[in-house]
């Protein structure tokens, strides 16, 4: 099988229940993604996969021979944080540092979902999608942290939120489709 | 996980004829093959096909790809404009990584969370048919109280279907012989009786290829949902309501609940209390008692009885105000 | 030459040892010119954690390494007849079956138990008992064939249901307090007490459930076992582990330089590693075994369940006359250690007449130990709502209630308190926090949401540990730490490199930390909260050393010497310190506990303070606000004393309204036995915390002054939760956690 994690080539022969987390930190040296819980109810897991972050542990390695993989090692080096690795350290924004990897990757994911201007289970109006402190932790709230670095985390995120400026947090031009928000059928 | 032939099926002819179990999103088909819950011998890999969209039809409803990630759903703006009771359940469900893998087809095929289903080493009728049910006499606070038989207490865990049922959403397969099915999801899913095994009317090899939304309610729209954390945990209760008002009188209602019953739980006789009357008290408490005239509690889920009917009175205040 | 030196093989380095007899008021730490200890650096692992580039312990390559899968007893109770693998051996893939019933331990071992942990499992004596590990060239496989293992078992009669067995508890034997102990006359005191409370609080059995499940890669070079490790005291680890095997201390290495989290559930060793070792040597080839988060929740230590019967008799004004903390707690059969649920009662209030029992009820569930602050994180919530309940029931504010009780002297021993800055810590917080503006119970009614705040002391027993580092001061100029120390979580590397940096006058930069190898020193390892002021004291007593050398060389008085930078300033010179070393220079530190903890009582205090709201539909609650005031002596590092305080606070708002652990009654089972059914908090459940701390020293407890912090941030958390909840409702739930089922019908519905 042959796969593209963080733009670079691997071809591995793994057995067919390999899952995509497996694949990286048993076959390809890529331990930096962590297994908490292997069920999808921890985050530590999380990658982004065609830019978008799941929990690596619930799926098939061999579903994703043609996808643009990126785990923690992708986004960033000792030597050259990405902004949100460097947040962490600044704000402290871990504790024994397993569930890290998956928090920053989730991080990065959900920033672009809110670029997107997908609303959360916290957003008020869902079409007036904006990023404050209870958006980040709801949205967040896959990726479970037991040290509890939780207000944290939020200081980091809500950082590098700022720091991308206005486009982080504004929700993207609609489609054709979309109905004027007045026509909404609840307040 | 036992091992399984894995198929990547490209068209939907090809997967309805594959002869195997159906994989999109796979968060909870793998989550329950870790644990043996689930042994497939064939994976039939349908996550490339092309059902990954949403069409808007002549009738004003939406037609949507089985393939549709639950957060696609939750963010369209149509389903945010005219079907918020969808977009506020799928948001309530699961977490951003989840809703990112999940599939909507998926999403209404997700099997119970019921603890004693998740553990190989106990008895489970819906797991092994005729083992018995340890979660009667067990722990059952998240199981259910409505539509439970002596085989089978567990809750259906969507949040996504429980709009659905209040939107009166129409499931469309394709079977093997190439015949389509439109089901309407109020028939789509069974009781459990003595064969908690089999959830759905689906057939072997039916593939959901869509659900269509009827064209939009009229009325407000609320999904509320009660769980044991602020985020990330399955509904102890939950209730989608559409309600218009008119004239001072509720002119319809539709109100579906999870985690009270085997399914996305939807009865008329609910709705008949409150249609046609003026919002009251009164009307409320008697939607409450229908929606509970038949519950039974479990001992350590009893609580949700109550918890179910000052929800459902608080939410038809909300959706009347 | 020291007997560190001797163990430590050629290491002839010197020794700086103390013990803890009198008091130490001088500390280099108050003196230095670096001004880096306090100071809130950013962690000096942060880089390697944030970039995924830190090996956990199941991260470590190893030529031709297999996977092992731990197999349970899926019964209760009972003997195993037959092991049959013949599936599983049939499978493609599987090396091995490896059963040794003598061998594997049963539960994993007690923290700092120098001992095996109790061997043998053909007996079972709770379900979920680890009895066997397959072995296989891939996870994959050895996962299956694991699944693929029957055991044929007779089943025996055992004692699952706490409730049914209330009556059968034990006076366990003396540990860090004894089981039972009395003062004065309880009962005649509390007869005739004007006011009284009398209250029965229960909470469940709980789990770590740190983020890293356990892990260990077990490789035999020759007869020498390494094996890569979760865990937070590597030297009795290895003891427990070699004699589990039955192989000599010496030969025995764990490594563990970054542990995911432990909370006191890698404490001791866990099944996986002995299981890995055998697999290991009878393979001869390296074996990975990591728990599944499931097999965590069945096969590790949790938090023993308790009841706890509080009563407090006071006269009018509210002064305790009579003190009675009396718990239940259970533990398996065969297992010794009982939560301390009483700890911290024995010394923070008040009161001539005093009864605090425990009894320790034998039950076949999986092992109970210590998890994060046993004994006050539990023992406390049911303290300060008692103290809540009594501060109602007289009308009198809680923090006025804890002013007059407030201890001239420890009530029991006698003895002054090294430091204790419980009412200042209260009374910060409650100016900080706003705690006037609380209404009386059940009053604050806002749309479908009651309002209320809720208060709590804080306390946390300081324990210093002997621990040992060695610190070389290298000639190119930096200081090189060598300690069997971990950091699990708790910003040891950084705090060892910043007392480091301080007391050699080095940047941080400066100071390699090497940790968790059990070749280096034996420290305290981390536990206890022990770890900073234990392990802290030894880095600092070998740099005070290095010190006295670099003085001498230069040829001034160790008090006329400044170091800052790297160069020494003294006698209106100023020269680089490399330049005072003629080779790299070596020294030991070494601290242990002496007479100080018998003279005086130590511990550290604080006050959390916290707002909920409820609804009044469903009883769900949401916590507003949260802040904690702590009191823990010397500061070593601002941000990761915090972030630990973060940590603790939050353990209290999930023990306070989600965490439990449930057994099935019929066999023990663990119910709930994963993260989507066992609810630590989510980050939706924590809202922004508010952490202080009130400035200390105390040069009673080391002589770098500092306090343990881990565990004084959750004790009394989950009370002030309770508290609030109660403000916010007026009803007192006394079952924990408080979920909605426990409340909503006496909540207020106006339907």
């Amino acid at each position: 099988m042959r796969f593209t994690i963080n733009q670079k080539t691997y071809e591995a022969d793994v057995d067919v229940r390999t899952s995509l987390l497996d694949l990286c930190r048993e076959h390809l040296g890529l331990t930096g993604s962590k297994k908490g819980c292997d069920h999808g109810q921890c985050g530590a897991c999380t990658m982004l996969v065609n830019g978008r972050r799941i929990n690596s542990c619930l799926s098939l390695a061999v579903m994703h021979q043609d996808d643009e993989i990126v785990t923690i090692e992708g986004l960033g080096t000792v030597e050259d944080l990405h902004p949100m690795q460097a947040a962490f350290v600044s704000h402290d924004g871990y504790q024994c540092g397993y569930c890290t990897p998956g928090q920053i990757c989730s991080a990065v994911g959900m920033l672009d979902e809110v670029k997107k201007g997908w609303p959360s289970h916290v957003t008020g109006d869902l079409n007036e999608v904006s990023l404050n402190d209870a958006e980040i932790s709801e949205r967040m709230s896959g990726n479970i942290c037991r040290c509890a670095a939780y207000p944290n985390i939020v200081d980091a995120i809500r950082e590098v939120a700022g720091q991308l400026g206005d486009q982080a947090i504004k929700p993207a031009p609609r489609t054709a489709n979309e109905q004027p928000a007045q026509e909404k059928v609840s307040a | 996980m036992k091992t399984f032939d894995y198929r990547r099926a490209d068209t939907i002819e090809a997967a309805t004829h594959a002869n195997g179990r159906f994989i999109a999103g796979g968060t909870n088909l793998l989550d329950l093959m870790k644990l043996q819950v689930e042994t497939p011998e064939r994976l039939v890999d349908i996550s490339r096909l092309d059902l990954d969209t949403i069409e808007e039809r002549d009738d004003g409803g939406l037609t949507i790809g089985a393939l549709v990630p639950n957060s696609d759903l939750a963010a369209d703006p149509r389903v945010v404009a005219k079907y918020e009771v969808l977009s506020r359940a799928l948001l309530a469900g699961a977490s951003g990584q989840l809703r990112n893998k999940a599939s909507t087809g998926g999403n209404l095929l997700q099997r119970t969370r019921c603890y004693y289903f998740y553990d190989t080493a106990t008895r489970c009728n819906k797991r092994e048919p005729g083992s018995g049910c340890d979660a009667i006499g067990g722990f059952n606070r998240i199981l259910a109280v409505l539509g439970t038989s002596d085989h089978c207490i567990a809750t259906h865990p969507s949040d996504m279907a429980v709009a659905m049922r209040a939107l009166d959403a129409v499931i469309v397969t394709q079977k093997p012989d190439g015949d389509k099915r439109r089901i309407s999801i109020h028939d789509f899913y069974r009781l459990p009786g003595d064969t908690p095994q089999i959830e759905t009317v689906l057939e072997s090899g039916e593939l959901i290829t869509h659900v269509e939304l009827p064209a939009p309610p009229t009325g407000k729209q609320v999904y509320r949902k009660v769980r044991d954390r602020a985020s990330y945990a399955f509904a102890l209760v939950s209730v989608a309501g559409v309600v218009e008002v008119k004239d001072g009188v509720i002119a319809s209602a539709a109100l579906a609940f999870g985690g009270l019953g085997p399914m996305p739980w939807r009865n008329p006789a609910v709705e008949a209390a409150i249609v046609g009357k003026a919002p009251s008290t009164q009307a409320f408490e008697a939607a409450a008692d229908a929606l509970l005239a038949d519950a039974r509690g479990y001992g350590s889920n009893d609580f949700k009885i109550p918890l179910a009917r000052r929800t459902l009175i608080a939410t038809l205040r909300d959706l009347t105000a | 030459m020291s007997i560190l030196g001797k163990l430590f093989g050629s290491d002839d380095a010197e020794t700086n040892a103390l013990v803890m007899d009198e008091p130490r008021p001088h500390s280099f730490l108050d003196h230095g010119a670096q001004d880096v200890i306090g100071k809130p650096i950013n962690r000096v692992e942060g880089p390697l954690k944030v970039t995924g580039r830190a090996p956990y312990a199941a991260e470590y390559p190893a030529e031709r390494l297999a996977y092992g899968v731990l197999v349970r007893a899926t019964f209760g109770s009972g003997k195993i007849t037959k092991i049959d693998d013949s599936a599983a051996r049939a499978l493609p893939g599987v090396i091995d079956v490896v059963a040794d019933y003598d061998t594997f331990i049963r539960s994993p071992g007690q923290g700092g138990a120098t001992e095996a942990p109790p061997q043998g499992v053909q007996e079972v004596h709770y379900f979920g008992e680890p009895v066997a590990v397959v072995v296989g060239e891939t996870f994959e496989a050895a996962r299956d064939g694991a699944a693929a293992v029957r055991l044929e078992y007779d089943e025996a009669d055992a004692s699952y249901a706490f409730a049914a067995h209330k009556d059968q508890g034990k006076e366990p034997k003396e540990d860090q307090i004894p089981g039972h102990s009395k003062q004065g006359d309880f009962a005649g005191a509390f007869d005739k007490a004007a006011v009284k409370i009398d209250v029965t609080y229960t909470t469940p059995s709980q789990n770590s459930t740190a983020m890293e499940p356990h892990a260990s890669i077990a490789e035999w070079r020759d007869d020498t076992l390494i094996l890569h490790g979760a865990y937070q005291m590597v030297a009795s680890d290895q003891q427990q582990l070699a004699k589990a095997l039955g192989v000599s201390a010496d030969k025995v290495r764990i490594i563990a330089r970054f542990v995911g989290g432990g909370f006191g559930s890698k404490l001791g060793i866990a099944p996986e590693s002995v299981a890995a070792a055998v697999a290991a040597k009878k393979l001869g080839r390296p074996v990975k075994i990591v728990l599944a988060r499931q097999q965590v929740y069945e096969a590790t230590v949790r938090r023993s369940n308790t009841e706890q019967r509080i009563r407090l008799g006071t006269d009018a004004n509210g002064k305790i006359d009579a003190l009675s903390h009396n718990s239940l707690v259970t533990n398996t059969p065969y297992e010794q250690y009982w939560e301390p649920v009483a700890i911290g009662t024995h010394f923070l209030y008040g009161g001539e007449n005093r009864e605090m029992n425990h009894d320790l009820i034998a039950l076949n569930l999986n092992a109970a130990g210590s998890m994060r602050a046993p004994g006050e994180a539990v023992g406390m919530m049911g303290l300060e709502c008692a103290m809540d309940e009594l501060a109602e029931q007289l009308g009198i504010d809680p923090i006025e209630l804890r002013r007059r009780n407030e201890p001239a002297q420890e009530p029991e021993k006698g003895i002054p308190f090294s430091s204790r800055n419980l009412i200042p810590a209260l009374e910060k917080g409650a100016q900080l926090f706003g705690w006037s503006q609380r209404k009386k119970a059940g009053t604050d009614r806002r749309g479908e949401w009651l309002h209320g705040m809720g208060v709590s002391s804080a306390v946390r027993t300081n324990m210093l540990m002997k621990s040992a580092a060695k610190v070389t001061l290298t000639t190119d100029g930096r200081a090189i730490i060598d300690t069997d120390m971990t950091d699990i979580g708790t910003g040891s590397y950084t705090i060892l490199a910043q007392i480091a940096a301080e007391t050699l006058g080095l940047p941080v930069e400066k100071v390699v930390v090497h940790l968790g190898d059990g070749k280096a020193p034996p420290s305290s390892g981390s536990g206890g909260s022990w770890g900073a002021g234990s392990a802290g004291s030894s880095v600092y007593l070998a740099c005070e050393k290095i010190r006295e050398k670099l003085a001498k060389s230069m040829g001034v008085a160790v008090e006329e010497m400044t170091l800052k930078d790297g160069r020494a300033i003294a006698d209106n010179r100023v020269v680089p310190i490399t330049e005072l070393i003629d080779e790299n220079l070596g020294v030991i530190g070494q601290i242990e506990p002496g007479k100080q903890e018998k003279k005086f009582h130590q511990a550290g205090y604080g006050a959390h303070f916290c707002a909920v709201k409820v609804n009044v539909v469903t009883g769900e609650v949401r916590v507003e606000r949260m802040l904690g005031v702590f009191a823990a002596g010397r500061i070593l590092n601002e941000k990761t004393a915090r972030s630990q305080c973060l940590g603790g606070m939050t353990f209290g708002i999930g023990a306070a309204m989600t965490e439990e652990m449930i057994h099935d009654d019929r066999n023990g089972k663990v119910v709930n036995r994963d993260m989507a059914e066992y609810h630590v908090p989510s980050h939706a459940d924590v809202p922004h915390l508010e952490v202080h701390f009130l400035e200390e020293r105390d040069i009673h407890v080391n002589p770098i002054h500092a306090k343990g912090i881990g565990e004084l941030g959750i004790s009394g958390a989950g009370a002030a939760v309770a508290n609030a909840i109660f403000n916010a409702t007026g009803v007192r739930v006394r079952d924990f956690p408080i979920t909605c089922d426990k409340i909503i019908e006496q909540l207020p519905f106006d339907a």
